[in-house]
């Protein structure tokens, strides 16, 4: 017995813990420097603080460098882009879900091809055709960006939710003279509603985490959490207390939906890969 | 599936197909014309088509060669070490323990968290002054002075891929269990009686089964992170002495400095050569789609 124990702490435990403060230190670590006080910063390491202090976090909101705006921002574009991706994603799963069409196969391929650009070959085009537009600076420029690249893996993940219901209940209420529409709104969406917020929310954090394009396509009144935490980094330098509360303020909100959502999200990502 | 001929599923598609051929394939055109012309919007009266100039340019550029052998680098080290370390969590988090599925959403975390944001948290970790890594190597006895890791041009680029294998961890981790999770138990007990070890029955019955995961997993990291910008970029924007800019930092940069030709010929480039990578990967959804 005894040797079986210390057999599951060198196979499990030992390398689980040592994975898992690689993984969760940087963490710990920029919370702990969030509620030191300023002086402690500058001396020699502690490793947990000698007195607590949320100073930092009420400097963000109250000083110069203005958070509270581009959380705002940031609440504004992520959750546009949540509806603005859901609505198309869905209407589009739907019909690869449930048709067999001539370009079905050629259609999926493009949406997931989708993900194979690089970034920055869209990125330099986007900013010249958004300010053509007129839209540079403007919300809707990301917005309009991030539903693209959204789309690939939301269809993905709610093509595996709607494989996974069975047909015969749509055919069940249309032979009960509801029409297409109808069923899909009275039977399909109630049953896939916590899918489509888990996919929802996978939408919701790329965008509020995205950086590359928010840098070129805000200025100071539209820019996101992102922006302004590397705005931080470049006017304030050596202050880590003020930007490590920055950083958990930015991971907060992520988090907790990610929590909630999780389940769900993970089980349809790897639907697809695991099957195909 | 419904094989009756209805517009009902092109209707359906029309919104997605609009967006995307807005916002991607009108921009890959523009940027492939680009790549073609003297596109610097600091001199915008001189934009005109010079043929095949920022090619030439980028082949005699030393900086566009060195970009591109630390993007090897970078994508060979970061991936492989994502890899390992994610594969390792996977094959942990697939045994039975009491609070596994806690551990298994806490450390997801990485996965969420914004590029910036890792860019700052390492920069911290990293700093030459008081950063936690040299205090840790110093008491450890490893380190006998401080280390400036981010500013020597030896240090930063293995700091800055460290970053990157600890952002990717998760995603192989998930990818990887979900596919652990679906090998049939009766594979294990056959080769068992056939009196394979654990690691006989690791390599016969484990890798072949999740074999087309550890494919797609592979592909898609190494395009992302092949493409990613913002980790390298918030933490040494390339620096220093060029010694941390990956070919797609390079593009980034040349991009803020408004030269859109030359970065533009640098992305048409670097998308072909992911394409190397990419077509097989498209070519198994299709036949999974079919």
């Amino acid at each position: 017995m005894i040797h079986a124990h210390e057999h599951r702490f060198f196979t499990l435990f030992l390398p689980l813990l040592l994975l898992l403060v690689f993984l969760l230190f940087p963490f710990y670590w920029t919370f702990v420097t969030s509620v030191k006080p300023e002086a402690e910063l500058a001396g020699p390491v502690t490793y947990w603080p000698k007195r607590i202090t949320f100073e930092a976090y009420s400097k963000l909101f109250t000083t110069t460098v203005n958070f509270f705006s581009a959380m705002k921002n940031s609440f504004i574009v992520a959750l546009s882009t949540s509806v603005v991706t859901l609505f198309v994603a869905t209407l589009a799963s739907y019909a690869f879900s449930r048709f067999k069409f001539a370009g079905r196969k050629f259609l999926m391929c493009l949406f997931l091809s989708n993900n194979m650009f690089p970034t920055v070959l869209l990125l330099l085009p986007l900013y010249a055709i958004m300010r053509k537009m007129g839209l540079l600076y403007t919300h809707t420029s990301l917005i309009l960006s991030y539903t693209t690249f959204t789309i690939p893996f939301s269809v993905w993940l709610l093509n595996g939710f709607f494989n996974d219901l069975p047909m015969s209940m749509e055919e069940a209420a249309m032979i009960d003279g509801c029409n297409r529409a109808q069923a899909f709104i009275k039977i399909i969406l109630p049953i896939l509603t916590p899918c489509i917020v888990a996919t929802g929310v996978y939408i919701f954090m790329n965008s509020w985490n995205e950086y590359t394009f928010a840098m070129l396509f805000t200025n100071n009144a539209t820019r996101t959490i992102p922006v302004a935490l590397k705005n931080l980094i470049g006017q304030l330098g050596v202050e880590w207390d003020l930007l490590t509360a920055g950083g958990i303020v930015t991971i907060v909100p992520v988090c907790i939906m990610f929590f909630f959502a999780q389940k769900r999200l993970v089980a349809g990502l790897t639907a697809g890969a695991v099957k195909g | 599936m419904e094989k009756n001929k209805t517009v009902w599923p092109y209707l359906l598609v029309t919104p997605a197909v609009l967006v995307i051929l807005l916002v991607v394939f009108v921009p890959v055109v523009h940027a492939f014309l680009m790549s073609f012309q003297s596109y610097d919007l600091r001199r915008p009266k001189e934009i005109a088509f010079i043929g095949l100039q920022n090619y030439g340019e980028m082949i005699a550029d030393p900086l566009f060669w060195s970009a591109l052998l630390r993007t090897v680098a970078w994508v060979v080290f970061g991936v492989g070490f994502q890899f390992i370390f994610g594969f390792s969590l996977a094959l942990l988090l697939n045994k039975y323990f009491f609070g596994r599925g806690v551990i298994r959403a806490v450390s997801m975390v990485p996965w969420v968290t914004p590029g910036v944001l890792i860019g700052l948290m390492w920069r911290w970790i990293y700093d030459g002054n008081f950063g936690v890594l040299n205090d840790v190597l110093m008491r450890l006895g490893i380190l006998k002075d401080k280390i400036p890791f981010l500013s020597q041009t030896t240090t930063a680029l293995p700091c800055v891929i460290v970053a990157i294998i600890w952002q990717g961890i998760p995603f192989f981790a998930l990818m990887l269990l979900a596919a652990l999770q679906v090998v049939p138990e009766e594979l294990y007990e056959a080769a068992e009686m056939d009196g394979a070890n654990h690691i006989q029955k690791f390599f016969s019955v484990t890798i072949p089964s999740i074999k087309n995961t550890i494919c797609i997993t592979l592909l898609l990291r190494v395009i992302w992170v092949a493409n990613s910008v913002d980790v390298i970029f918030n933490m040494t924007e390339g620096g220093p002495a060029y010694s941390t800019q990956t070919l797609s930092v390079y593009i980034y940069n040349k991009g803020s400095s408004l030269n859109l030709g030359y970065a533009s010929c640098m992305a048409i480039v670097l998308a072909l050569l992911l394409a190397l990578v990419a077509v097989p990967y498209l070519k198994s959804t299709f036949r999974s789609a079919s």
